[in-house]
């Protein structure tokens, strides 16, 4: 590819998101002036928006940081718990249909029920929501991990078994490199499931005690208070943080897989 | 004055579970220095014949010794070229040669040393920094081949190697490889499907039969080594070609004729 198609391409990846971002403000903008006058407040306008998340800057601050909190404990508490029972899962079929139906059930119980169940054992506030969080992050971690782990290139085991490799050895040098990708799919799931459930976890199990309150909470307040433009705000916020996970994940799987994996294949050579 | 043998098959049987027999009767011997090529139509148990030398999977019936020893217990001797290159693509070059002394705990200082040399060996001395999958099919399996190397094996099980490159490759991997061998001495058993490289190669030549897989003819090749583009071009090289390549019709022909489910005009 030439220097200037690149240029072009680049351009126009730029150019493409911010249009299609101005044509909805724009919709926005025409649904809230086609409105009547008293029902304009159902979708206030984007600089309303802006304004609220100006005005409650702070207590939008410490609710971010309580709910980004919780989610890092939560998704970090999953990425080590998950890795450990994948490495035990991969170990034979016997174990792994022994034990997933349990997991399955976990992961179908919705977070509203399983909440009060939470506060009850841990109570409410910031062990809580870190353990619903667990909850939510941990299904996709394990099951990607697993299925990576015994995804293995036959070839690949073959030659281990040729050199006599020691079974720590096949397992560290080549069944935990070759499940990193499948590794890292779980963990952008996990990513973004982090942040949703905190803020889940926090409107049914968080508390405002020491100013604990997260995302969840303040969205609950700004509702029964009818501040729209700050219940907005809240949503937007919580995408931020959804955002940053995710690109912080996308950097990590960048780092460790951009030198062989197909999925980083540069395309100009 | 008799030789130890590096491979002895005697009388050898083998069967995958409850399954047919894949070889029957198969008794051999190998001497230090042979370059063996086995050739024959699918499933006359060429590639079962390597794996049980690697001690991969154990015979059925019968005796097989590897320089001396059970084959489970020589794996330490010999190296296995596989179809594919089987490059861990996550590691680049030099650290792909490396893993066999890796797993064997070869300290990492002299595992460097080796490297640089089997690199060099296989001319790719330049590319150790690379990742599989910057390199061609033929540099991959140049890699492979230098991972082997790295060993010191003193026999190389080669499971058709370069069945998947283009013939002009393939001409000068062979010339490679037999230029390496040179300087190393070890014993080869070479799975393939082309006459003209296993007659190139080889000092002996196994035409293979199948159902059961079995020793159909040894040919022996007695040209002179080492071997180059000028042997190619020779009149008795083509002669042998032609030679092997008209009994290996005829075992083919013949296993066709013996096959239960085609039924003569």
């Amino acid at each position: 590819m030439s220097g200037s198609d690149k240029m072009s391409r680049t351009m126009l990846q730029i150019f493409l998101p911010a249009a299609a971002g101005a044509f909805v403000i724009a919709v926005w903008y025409a649904i809230h002036f086609y409105l009547n006058e008293e029902m304009r407040f159902l979708l206030p306008t984007p600089a309303a928006v802006v304004d609220a998340l100006s005005a409650n800057r702070d207590s939008l601050a410490r609710a971010a940081w309580n709910t980004t909190k919780g989610a890092m404990l939560g998704f970090s508490l999953a990425v080590v718990v998950s890795s450990a029972l994948a490495l035990i899962l991969s170990l034979s079929p016997l174990v792994r249909t022994s034990l997933y139906p349990y997991l399955m059930a976990l992961q179908m119980t919705p977070l509203p029920i399983l909440a009060p169940i939470c506060v009850i054992w841990v109570g409410a506030g910031l062990k809580s929501v870190s353990l619903l969080t667990f909850v939510i992050a941990f299904f996709p971690l394990v099951v990607n991990t697993t299925q990576g782990l015994i995804s293995t290139d036959r070839n690949l085991v073959e030659l281990f078994r040729l050199y006599r490799a020691a079974r720590w050895q096949q397992l560290l040098l080549l069944r935990v490199p070759a499940a990193l990708p499948y590794f890292f799919t779980g963990l952008r799931i996990a990513a973004t499931l982090s942040p949703i459930g905190a803020v889940v976890a926090d409107m049914n199990a968080g508390s405002s005690a020491g100013d604990g309150g997260g995302l969840g909470f303040q969205a609950v307040i700004y509702s029964s208070q009818a501040k729209y433009p700050a219940l907005f705000a809240t949503a937007a916020t919580t995408c931020v943080l959804g955002f940053i996970l995710n690109a912080a994940v996308l950097l990590l799987a960048w780092l460790a897989l951009r030198h062989w994996h197909d999925s980083y294949e540069r395309t100009d050579r | 004055m008799s030789v130890e043998p590096i491979v002895e098959f005697r009388d050898v049987a083998k069967r995958f579970g409850d399954g047919p027999l894949v070889l029957d009767g198969f008794s051999f011997t190998a001497n230090p220095g042979d370059f063996i090529s086995l050739i024959g139509p699918s499933g006359c148990g060429k590639s079962t014949a390597l794996r049980l030398i690697a001690g991969l999977s154990p015979v059925t019936s019968g005796a097989l010794t590897v320089d001396g020893l059970s084959p489970s217990a020589a794996a330490a001797s010999l190296a296995f070229v596989f179809q594919e290159a089987t490059l861990l693509p996550w590691l680049n070059v030099a650290h792909n040669v490396e893993v066999p002394q890796q797993l064997r705990g070869v300290p990492a200082a002299a595992r460097a040393d080796t490297r640089r040399r089997v690199l060099d060996l296989v001319r790719l001395g330049d590319k150790a920094t690379a990742y599989p999958r910057q390199l061609s099919g033929g540099q991959k399996m140049r890699v492979s081949i230098a991972r082997a190397l790295a060993l010191s094996p003193k026999l190389m099980l080669l499971d058709e190697p370069f069945g998947a490159l283009d013939e002009m490759t393939r001409e000068h991997l062979n010339e490679e490889l037999l230029a390496i061998r040179e300087q190393q001495a070890w014993t080869a058993f070479f799975v393939t499907h082309s006459v003209a490289e296993a007659v190139f190669l080889s000092n002996r030549v196994l035409v293979m039969a199948a159902n059961p897989g079995r020793i159909h003819t040894e040919v022996t090749i007695p040209l002179a080594y080492p071997r180059t583009e000028e042997t190619r071009l020779s009149r008795e090289y083509h002669d042998l070609v032609a030679e092997v390549s008209r009994i290996l019709r005829s075992v083919e022909h013949a296993s066709v004729a013996a096959s239960p489910q085609r039924v003569s005009p």
